[in-house]
């Protein structure tokens, strides 16, 4: 194991760190301190496997299945003192595993992991030795990253350069999904159960099993479902082997606590405190093993056993591959509320012990950072989060308010850890209490972005528009930064963000991109010879779906290569009807299969846009051409012109319908260009808005902007108003981002600022609850606060050694101020501050 | 139509008032208090003055004319704008200044509408107006915000321009109509906060809630106890008047610079979080409900 950093981390506020137990205070410390590290570990394991003739012999859903029981069967046991929750994906908390299957790091990449300053990972001279001799030779252009690129068309690949968009698939599986309420009162057994009940009714003469001495991949189109089924029974099993190599450790750990009680002094020299202390803990190791003899083998059955369940078949997800968002445990409160209520009542469960158990389980998360990200996908999402984002409050599937008891506890919970992960939302319906709200914001003044508010009637909406059943809808809610989907049943994958503003940049050059001085797009037509907005529109369209075809093309292919070479058959026991259908998540299983693409910049184009439509064809202040030869010249000799751009035209997030009105116009042709369009996999392409740190990269390739914007500056974010551009407070900010349809999205995000002064009144937070009911009703999908000042930002920049525990809302998530890149950290003070 | 001189329109204005509201600036104010924070409130004249706009650390100058005129319907369009957060926070309008009574045609006809189209009411005044004017405004206005400065005459005529004496006449007419008023003390050191003058407030006040209290026993007469069966079971004592205490903050120098006007306070100095307190205690023990910062 490797030694933890002594270096010191000012953490939270004492107050909550006095309430904690010992225990939870000792494990959320390790957490903290631990050293973000690479480890070689399940690298290894892979191309063991991937080198012997298995690969050969069985066919690829049997092989990634197989992969996956390999490395459970063989990583490293570890366990924590004290922990009341077991497993680690690595052999240590932060020790993350690579997928080389899936992208494998060079050792320039390694390099640059170990050294940047900001979302390192360390990386010793063993694990880079074993890189360079094994895992490099192995996997370099064999990896599915290669297998995507490879695969690309040109158009696509110029596009990509240019930053026209990115790419999701590239390094990460697709994951984007979330647990139902199934896993939580069914055990892997009865999934197996499933499984053989599902193979028998395959028709007998599609059920031959496919020739061994074939190649790897299925020739017989009647036998992918039998593989594809017998491929889930061996995760299913590779899960329980794993919970039973706990079982075994920990078996082991009771007996040595107990040789070693005998063998120490006699029981006379120790006070009773600490004899209780040993008997306690031995008493809890073994039964910590029994719940690891039972789950996730069987469905849980006591409070701790749901957890320690759900944290089973969340180390499976996120073993197998290294899928977007992790995993999440959807709807937290309503999910384990079962097992809550049953055990405080038969007096088995306190609310203490239960609060315990929960924080045990908030720190597993945190032990687990996002697998490490290189180049663009670096860019795009910067950060060690892994988008686990905990969902409470909400519906039930009859659509009554699902609020209880435990909602607040884990409130509690949320406030007293003040962890990075997971992350937290609550999820607020008309249906609920207004104390729901309340009780939140209480926590979110506190500024450590959490949680984030999400409107569930429009969730439901949202979904039940594409077309699924109500009760799927309900039992949704939002996950990753604020991705809409119905949990346990829909694979609802993010393909890229989508650089809505570059589309303008392309536009104003008639297809050519000034980045990589090349023509990528078509020759939509000369801005200078516009006269009229429309025309500009046009133009702007022709280039918009132009890129949308590429986009939704390289979709398609990847969704294939992903279908076909690496399908994930342990996510697919926990999704419906994966099962039922004999079919990969990844080729399309689940009940519901959405593509998103995710625009970006609305803010910054809307701008760009009413400047253009202001200046050049309503007040005729300036000729295209002259707009254009100042972008040309950044703007050097047009200050004055730049201070009117700035200072003296419409601006989106003031409820001003000149302004507003293009954002709208933008948001209509998006639309129109994505939505409906089906995927190769059965699925359907859908929008949605948020950046998570793409609008920074988005920015990098853009020169000036006629909203006044310098080149390679940031866009805005999500449906956020350009940075400082809002002046008329938040009422008209959220006038102006509900007037963009929400509910014909997967989710869109705003965020506001507000410095801390504003919550000291004591009206603050009533106030700031009817602002959420407004936007809410107003069919507002999603809003965060920040609550920091500028000043404090400004003064963190200056000296981050004060502030390492400094957390702000970025985007659909927040993050360590110090973790930021500086244009990042710029941009954040820059947004508009509500006093 | 009947036109305003209006400075500025506030939206989100959270302490003007119950709930989120919107807050109009009237131009023109017969006071002259030298702890004035919008210098360019006074002259009932538009004012040209010379804005400053930054950009990238270049200052670029833009004449700027302080106040234009509006009529009630164009002031309704904008207030209209966040109707649904009024709703849902218990918000509405505020009219201030300025002195909005200084404007009384306009600023009785912008109330009228706002009542007729459902909105909240509230005047946020200095009180320094004739009854006649109040009198007028009392049928379309839900609740008075009502500045209480300096209680002795002299005192105020130097620091305001005025004398009190019709202010505090109007005041006992408000509260004896049984308005819902709430008082605003901006506590500006030494000149508002000083200890003869906080008791003076008290003792003013304190005899205005006496009356009340006695207008409530009224109302729990055999007779009313009849209709009002709630008031049965509840204190006989009317609710305690709300002081609003207003610290001052030394945020417009620059103002006085931009309308060439002279800061007589010239202050910098903070009210301390400290001395805030034991004001608010103060006035509490005295029986009355505060608020800091409105």
């Amino acid at each position: 194991m490797r030694p933890f950093s002594p270096r010191y981390f000012p953490v939270s506020d004492p107050k909550y760190i006095r309430k904690m137990t010992d225990r939870i205070r000792y494990l959320r410390e390790q957490s903290l301190n631990a050293v973000n590290h690479i480890t070689a570990e399940r690298a290894l394991l892979v191309t063991e496997l991937y080198k012997s003739r298995m690969v050969q012999e069985v066919s690829i859903p049997v092989l990634r299945a197989m992969t996956l029981e390999y490395i459970l069967k063989y990583k490293h046991i570890y366990i924590n003192e004290g922990e009341l929750i077991v497993g680690e994906r690595g052999p240590a908390p932060k020790a993350c595993p690579t997928y080389p299957e899936i992208c494998v790091h060079s050792l320039e990449d390694l390099d640059i992991l170990d050294s940047r300053k900001k979302v390192s990972f360390k990386i010793d001279e063993e694990t880079k030795k074993v890189y360079e001799e094994k895992i490099i030779p192995f996997w370099n252009g064999n990896s599915n990253r290669d297998r995507i690129m490879q695969s690309m068309e040109p158009e696509w690949l110029d596009a990509y350069k240019a930053g026209v968009f990115t790419e999701f698939q590239e390094q990460r599986a697709p994951g984007h999904t979330v647990a139902g309420g199934k896993i939580y009162q069914k055990g892997m057994l009865d999934l197996i159960e499933e499984i053989r009940d599902a193979r028998t009714k395959i028709p007998d003469t599609r059920c031959q099993m496919p020739d061994k001495n074939q190649v790897s991949g299925i020739r017989h189109p009647a036998s992918v479902e039998i593989e594809e089924l017998t491929a889930m029974e061996i995760a299913a099993n590779a899960i329980i082997l794993f919970a039973n190599r706990y079982a075994e450790a920990l078996e082991e750990e009771a007996m040595r606590h107990e040789a070693r009680a005998m063998r120490d002094e006699g029981p006379e020299t120790r006070d009773e405190g600490q004899i209780s202390k040993i008997e306690n803990r031995k008493s809890e190791i073994k039964e910590l093993a029994r719940i690891c003899r039972r789950v996730p083998a069987h469905a849980p059955e006591t409070f701790h056993e749901a957890l320690q369940h759900y944290w089973f078949i969340h180390l499976g997800v996120i073993t197998e591959l290294n899928p977007w968002d992790s995993f999440n445990p959807g709807r937290l409160d309503q999910n384990l509320y079962p097992f809550y209520k049953r055990e405080l009542e038969a007096g088995t469960l306190t609310r203490e012990r239960a609060k315990e158990l929960l924080q045990s389980f908030w720190i597993k998360f945190n032990n687990h950072p996002a697998p490490p990200k290189v180049g663009v996908t670096a860019l795009e999402s910067n950060t060690y989060t892994d988008f686990t984002l905990i969902n409470l409050g909400g519906v039930r599937s009859d659509g009554s308010d699902a609020v209880n008891e435990l909602t607040f506890l884990i409130l509690d919970v949320i406030e007293e850890m003040r962890l990075l992960q997971p992350s937290s939302m609550v999820q607020v319906s008309r249906k609920n209490p207004d104390n729901l709200i309340k009780r939140s914001l209480q926590i979110t003044k506190t500024g450590f972005g959490q949680p984030s508010y999400f409107n569930t009637d429009a969730i439901v909406q949202e979904l039940v528009r594409q077309g699924k059943r109500v009760e799927d809808a309900r039992n949704g809610g939002a996950s990753g930064c604020v991705e809409a989907g119905a949990f346990g049943t829909e694979a609802y994958i993010l393909s890229g963000y989508f650089n809505l503003a570059k589309i303008l940049e392309l536009t104003l050059h008639n297809g050519f991109d000034p980045l990589t001085r090349k023509q990528i797009g078509p020759a939509s037509g000369d801005p200078a010879s516009f006269i009229s907005f429309d025309e500009l529109m046009t133009a702007y369209r022709t280039q918009l779906n132009h890129f949308i075809g590429i986009k939704i093309r390289g979709n398609d292919t990847i969704h294939r290569i992903f279908a076909d070479h690496m399908p994930a058959p342990f996510l697919s026991l926990i999704i419906d009807d994966c099962i039922a259908n004999g079919k990969d998540y990844n080729a399309g299983g689940a009940r519901y299969n959405t593509t998103y693409i995710q625009g970006v910049g609305l803010g910054s184009l809307t701008d760009s846009l009413t400047a253009l439509k202001y200046h050049v064809f309503d007040q005729k202040i300036i000729s295209m051409t002259g707009f254009l030869d100042a972008l040309e010249q950044n703007f050097r000799d047009y200050d004055e012109f730049r201070v009117a751009l700035i200072y003296n035209t419409p601006k989106y997030g003031n409820d001003n319908d000149y302004a507003d009105a293009q954002a709208t116009r933008v948001f209509e042709l998006f639309f129109e260009a994505v939505d409906g369009h089906p995927t190769s996999i059965g699925g359907i392409h859908r929008i949605n808005m948020l950046p998570t740190t793409s609008h920074v990269y988005f920015g990098s390739v853009i020169g000036a902007l006629p909203d006044g914007r310098k080149a390679r500056q940031p866009l805005s974010e999500g449906i956020s108003p350009v940075q400082g551009a809002d002046t008329n407070g938040p009422t008209a900010v959220l006038k102006s981002a509900s007037k963009i349809d929400h509910l014909r999205t997967g989710g869109t995000l705003l965020n506001q600022k507000f410095s801390p002064e504003f919550f000291d009144g004591e009206e603050a937070v009533e106030k700031l609850t009817a602002l959420i009911r407004s936007y809410f009703r107003m069919n507002g999908h999603h809003i965060q606060f920040n609550v920091v000042s500028a000043a404090t930002l400004r003064d963190a920049q200056k000296h981050p050694e004060k502030y390492r525990d400094l957390i702000v809302r970025v985007a659909g998530y927040s993050d360590y101020f110090n973790d930021l890149g500086e244009d990042l950290q710029n941009e954040i003070i820059r947004r508009t501050e509500h006093t | 139509m009947i036109e305003g001189l209006i400075f500025d329109i506030k939206r989100f204005a959270v302490h003007d008032g119950p709930g989120i509201r919107t807050t109009i600036f009237f131009k023109g104010c017969p006071l002259s208090c030298w702890w004035c924070h919008n210098p360019e409130s006074r002259s009932d004249k538009p004012q040209r003055s010379v804005k400053h706009l930054s950009l990238d650390g270049h200052l670029f100058e833009e004449e700027e004319i302080a106040g234009y005129n509006m009529r009630v319907n164009e002031v309704l369009r904008e207030v209209e704008k966040d109707r649904i957060f009024y709703e849902e926070s218990g918000g509405g309008v505020t009219l201030s200044g300025g002195e909005p009574l200084h404007q009384p045609d306009f600023c009785e006809e912008l109330l009228k509408s706002l009542k007729t189209n459902g909105f909240h009411t509230a005047i946020d005044t200095s009180g320094y107006a004739p009854a006649e004017v109040i009198g007028r405004m009392i049928p379309f206005t839900d609740l008075f915000l009502y500045d209480l400065k300096l209680m002795d005459d002299p005192g105020h005529q130097k620091y305001t321009g005025v004398s009190n004496e019709i202010i505090l006449d109007n005041l006992r007419l408000l509260v004896n109509t049984g308005r819902e008023v709430i008082i605003r003390f901006p506590v500006i050191p030494a000149i508002t906060d000083n200890p003869s003058n906080i008791q003076s407030i008290i003792e003013f006040l304190g005899s205005m809630q006496e009356c009340r209290n006695a207008e409530m026993q009224n109302l729990n007469s055999p007779a009313h106890q009849l209709t009002m069966a709630t008031s049965l079971r509840s204190s006989p004592q009317a609710s305690p008047i709300e002081i609003d205490l207003l610290p001052f903050h030394a945020i417009s120098k620059n103002k006085y610079r931009r309308f060439g006007m002279e800061d007589k306070l010239d202050s910098e100095k903070k009210v301390s979080t400290e001395r805030l307190m034991e004001l608010k205690a103060l006035f509490e023990n005295a029986g009355f409900r505060i608020k800091i910062g409105g």
